[in-house]
């Protein structure tokens, strides 16, 4: 693995059908390339949760990644209503989802503690109205 | 225990035979909140849920679980069905409750177990 590969993916609002292609295709070709299967794992479930919210909380949006030799560096942008609380957001078992998404067996208030769990690095930018983007790093 | 092997006991229903089915069981896992399944599954259990929702398969997938087992009469709904069959997942089920359907894998696990040492 010696260059750098970019990926990038648009992920759909209200689409739970989609939800998860694109993490599923992530790691489809991080094992390609034979990353260590702890780290696919770790980008997997990552990435899956960043998706989810985006598709539950957001208008959608979209994920870039960057695959190098190093690390994986996922980006998450949506444009979305912003998170007003991001130490609330990220306490474990704190949820804002409504009703219909917890009959499909999310709302657990798992998503942003998964996502940080998992990754080795995380930055949340947010703005109220405006949306949010999370950055977050996988290393090899 | 193999996919294949607990698909022959017939202690469960077969919705679908996916790939792989010569993957050994780790062990039985039981969850319904798929966050905490995505966090929390270990790689090649049998996980036994009553969520038939292609979110579900979508898990399995990226947990690396080697079956899906549906408990309480639970079905994959249509959506999910035609996932399970591009994803190539294996998923049985039964009327039994979680519990019941776990302990089952359990046992023959540990039966298999015994009969090792």
């Amino acid at each position: 693995m010696e260059e750098q590969i970019l990926l990038s993916y648009v992920v759909p609002h209200d689409d739970f059908t989609r939800a998860g292609e694109a993490s599923s295709d992530v790691k489809a070709k991080l094992k390609m390339l034979g990353a260590d299967p702890a780290v696919v794992r770790k980008v997997a479930i990552a990435m899956y949760e960043g998706e989810i919210n985006m598709v539950i909380h957001a208008k959608g949006g979209k994920i870039e990644v960057e695959i190098s030799p190093e690390k994986v560096k996922m980006i998450l942008a949506d444009v979305g209503p912003g998170i007003p609380d991001i130490e609330l957001a990220m306490k474990a078992g704190y949820s804002t989802a409504p009703d219909e998404v917890r009959s499909l067996g999310f709302g657990a208030g798992m998503g942003l503690p998964n996502m940080k769990k998992y990754s080795d690095d995380m930055k949340i930018e947010t703005e109220l109205g405006v949306g949010t983007t999370i950055t977050m790093i996988v290393n090899m | 225990m193999t996919v294949q092997e607990l698909i022959d006991s017939g202690m469960f229903a077969v919705v679908h035979v996916g790939e792989n089915t010569e993957r050994s069981i780790s062990r039985p896992f039981c969850c319904d909140l798929l966050s905490v399944a995505m966090s929390r599954a270990p790689e090649g259990c049998a996980w036994v849920t009553v969520m038939g929702n292609m979110n579900t398969l979508a898990v399995t997938a990226l947990t690396e679980a080697a079956c899906v087992i549906l408990a309480e009469g639970a079905a994959l709904d249509e959506m999910a069905e035609k996932k399970a069959m591009q994803q190539e997942i294996t998923v049985l089920s039964t009327s039994e409750p979680i519990f019941e359907a776990a302990l089952k894998i359990w046992s023959k696990l540990q039966k298999e177990g015994e009969e090792w040492n």
